[in-house]
């Protein structure tokens, strides 16, 4: 490292190391958890992992224009939550909710720099990342066909497009949660949540 | 007058929750009652009398002086229709009308025994009543507590706004769904699903040509040992392939140009086999020598059906008799069964050698019993008249003792399954074609039918459900017979198209054959290692 120039996170970076870890995410969650038929995902290399992303073209537009604005509200600091929604498509029922928390360092602005390496960070997200894949094994098997929705929480005051609207928090009665790790990039905190439906 | 006093009492100690009646009051209110007092005194004082009574507790340190100063005829006198004109004055600090005012009205119990309390109950009461809003009735300290509550309960929902895109993610194609279901189930649906995609082969493995075999619903010319031996009778000749190594060889011939064979049965010990004439002779050949060992006569009409159980070989006739014949000793016919009045066409033995099932022409289904079937049975166990046509078709289950499969002929077109143990008919299939033949797989849960018209085709069914797997098509004319391979991956099929036709349709799953061979292979080491020890 000492011979290296050294590295340091701005806050653009740190919204688009956030936002890439939210499209890795959310397409492992949906592979994961069998939302979309796994022959459309393809194999890719990242955190030294390899993930799977869709290929579907209408779900990849859809991914695209959400974290894009995501990635946007991440660099003025006004997300709070990101929350991936997975509902029956017969009963609407809500029966998996993952949840990312996200702090943002208020004070942060264009001229910050944290001393942080871009790997550390990434070998965070590395393990986050593997949790999702090790949720597998404890979520109930979803039944039915389901359907995912993708929520922001934002700041009272955020502007929001037009192309966006209001939407329930969209809790699930009676339901059991699993904290997973967290990542920082010092200037943005994700701590990742799950919650499912308690089977008795 | 005890009771009085206690109901009085509750009275006002229920009145103690309503609102407001009993707060303190201003010290405006205070000066204009006590000013009303004073001027009003000797009339307000009779109310006030009972009102001291009432609660004595309050007024422990000057009771002997009010009781004693007011006469107690008086005080009942006047309580009694005050309480039951349901006067509810709850005036507590009322005081004997020779005290003076200002020493009762003290700062905590002000004298309110001028208020006008009916009056201005009712207006509060009235005023409640109208203000309907709760809101409005809350005191800040009230609102900021509710706010804070449903904060709690809503996930302080007011500090942020929830957002989602508005154009929904799109959904996941028709008919997906849990594909980790894999991962979760324990149980067998794995494996059977994989049974279900095993292949088929559409097109037979090998076509082998049968010039001048008999089209002849009512015999039964083909039989596959387990040498792996396929002997098919052409006309008056039985001949044998053998298929492992594709040699032909003839075993006999018929005499005369008119004769033929109907039938051919091997032993299960694949070396001699059992042939039945059109002259209704029965002939018992050894293959390897080539020679005939036994002429065994007895039937009155051709033998068309043949069926072995360990040294008993049972043939049908056109005669409707089925003879037994012990192929060990001189005196070979050993028993006669005569239920069937029409040709007998198909003789089956169950695997286990319980059971003897037999149809014929006249439509019937009979099931015979091993031990009385040998003598002089008349009886059959069971007989069957469900079947519309006559029935040829016969195969036992070999996982399911006493299962038969029947199928009948052109006019009824149905299989038909029966448990032989109790006699009940389990289900029925309409094929939409004559039944010719039938065999169970050995491998599989499944079984094959051959048929006639329309299509001509074979057919492999699941067992129980009774779903097609798969139809083979190929044969030009009906498919009169069939047999399987001894190790039971191939059935030969002869048609009435003179083609015998090798269909590879129940192949064994390599690796299942692969784990249980290793199986075997181990258990030798096994031994060794504890020999070892």
């Amino acid at each position: 490292m000492a011979s290296t120039v050294k590295q340091c996170i701005t806050l653009k970076g740190s919204a688009a190391i956030v936002a890439e870890f939210f499209n890795y995410g959310i397409n492992s969650i949906l592979y994961q958890r069998g939302i979309y038929p796994p022959e459309t995902f393809t194999h890719q290399q990242q955190y030294g992992l390899t993930l799977l992303v869709t290929t579907n073209d209408e779900l990849l537009k859809y991914l695209k224009a959400v974290i894009g604005q995501v990635k946007d509200w991440l660099n003025e600091l006004i997300v709070q939550k990101l929350v991936l929604v997975i509902k029956r498509v017969d009963t609407n029922e809500v029966v998996e909710r993952w949840q990312f928390d996200i702090q943002c360092d208020k004070t942060a602005n264009e001229t910050t720099k944290r001393d942080k390496t871009e790997k550390e960070v990434k070998e965070e997200i590395k393990s986050i990342i593997r949790q999702i894949t090790a949720t597998v094994t404890f979520l109930p098997l979803l039944e039915a066909v389901c359907s995912f929705d993708i929520l922001i929480y934002t700041d009272k005051d955020a502007e929001v497009p037009t192309n966006w609207g209001e939407s329930g928090p969209h809790f699930i009665a009676n339901s059991e949660e699993v904290r997973l790790r967290s990542f920082t990039t010092t200037i943005h905190k994700v701590d990742a949540m799950v919650a499912f439906k308690k089977t008795d | 007058m005890a009771q009085f006093k206690l109901e009085d009492e509750m009275k006002s100690v229920l009145k103690m929750d309503a609102p407001l009646t009993h707060g303190p009051q201003m010290k405006w209110q205070r000066k204009s009652v006590d000013n009303g007092n004073l001027s009003m005194n000797s009339s307000a004082a009779n109310g006030s009398l009972l009102a001291s009574s009432k609660t004595p507790m309050k007024f422990s340190n000057q009771p002997a002086a009010s009781q004693a100063k007011t006469p107690s005829s008086q005080e009942t006198g006047r309580k009694t229709p005050k309480s039951a004109g349901a006067h509810k004055t709850p005036s507590k600090g009322s005081k004997t009308p020779k005290k003076t005012p200002l020493k009762a009205a003290d700062r905590f119990i002000p004298n309110r025994t001028t208020t006008q309390f009916d009056v201005s109950h009712f207006k509060l009461t009235r005023e409640i009543q109208q203000e309907n809003d709760p809101q409005e009735m809350l005191s800040p300290s009230q609102v900021e507590y509710q706010r804070v509550m449903s904060d709690n309960l809503n996930g302080d929902r007011l500090s942020h706004r929830i957002i989602s895109y508005k154009e929904k993610a799109p959904s996941a194609p028709e008919g997906h769904q849990g594909n980790l279901r894999v991962l979760y189930s324990t149980t067998k649906t794995p494996a059977s699903a994989k049974k279900t995609v095993r292949h088929i082969p559409q097109v037979p493995e090998r076509i082998l040509d049968a010039p001048d075999i008999l089209d002849d619903y009512y015999l039964n010319l083909l039989d596959w040992s387990i040498n792996n031996q396929l002997a098919v009778c052409l006309g008056g000749s039985v001949y044998l392939w053998n298929a492992s190594s594709g040699e032909i060889t003839q075993l006999c011939q018929m005499d005369g140009p008119e004769e033929y064979i109907g039938a051919v049965a091997w032993i299960k010990e694949g070396n001699y086999l059992a042939v039945g004439t059109s002259s209704g002779e029965v002939q018992l050949w050894d293959v390897a020598q080539q020679k005939r060992l036994r002429n065994m006569t007895g039937h009155s009409a051709r033998v068309g059906s043949l069926s072995w159980n360990s040294y008993i070989l049972s043939s049908g006739s056109r005669s409707g008799n089925i003879h037994h014949h012990d192929v060990r000793v001189a005196e070979h016919h050993v028993g006669t069964l005569s239920a069937h009045s029409q040709e007998v066409c198909g003789v089956r033995w169950s695997p286990d050698g319980k059971y003897l099932a037999s149809g014929a022409n006249d439509n019937l289904l009979c099931v015979w019993p091993a031990q009385t079937s040998v003598g002089n049975a008349s009886q059959p166990l069971h007989t069957f008249t469900e079947h519309q046509a006559a029935v040829k078709a016969l195969s036992w289950c070999p996982w399911q003792p006493s299962l038969l499969a029947s199928g009948g002929g052109t006019a009824d077109r149905h299989i038909r399954f029966w448990n032989c143990n109790t006699g009940s008919n389990l289900s029925n299939v309409d094929t939409k074609s004559q039944v010719c033949s039938i065999l169970w797989s050995k491998e599989h849960r499944e079984l094959i039918s051959s048929h006639g018209f329309a299509q001509n085709q074979l057919i492999i069914w699941k067992y129980p459900s009774m779903s097609k797997v798969a139809e083979l098509t190929g044969h030009t004319a009906r498919v009169l017979h069939m047999a399987m391979s001894p190790d039971g991956e191939t059935v030969v099929s002869a048609g009435a198209d003179e083609t015998l036709r090798l269909w590879k349709c129940f192949m064994v799953d390599k690796e299942t054959k692969k784990t249980k061979s290793k199986s075997v292979g181990k258990e030798p080491g096994s031994t060794l290692r504890t020999m070892i020890r």
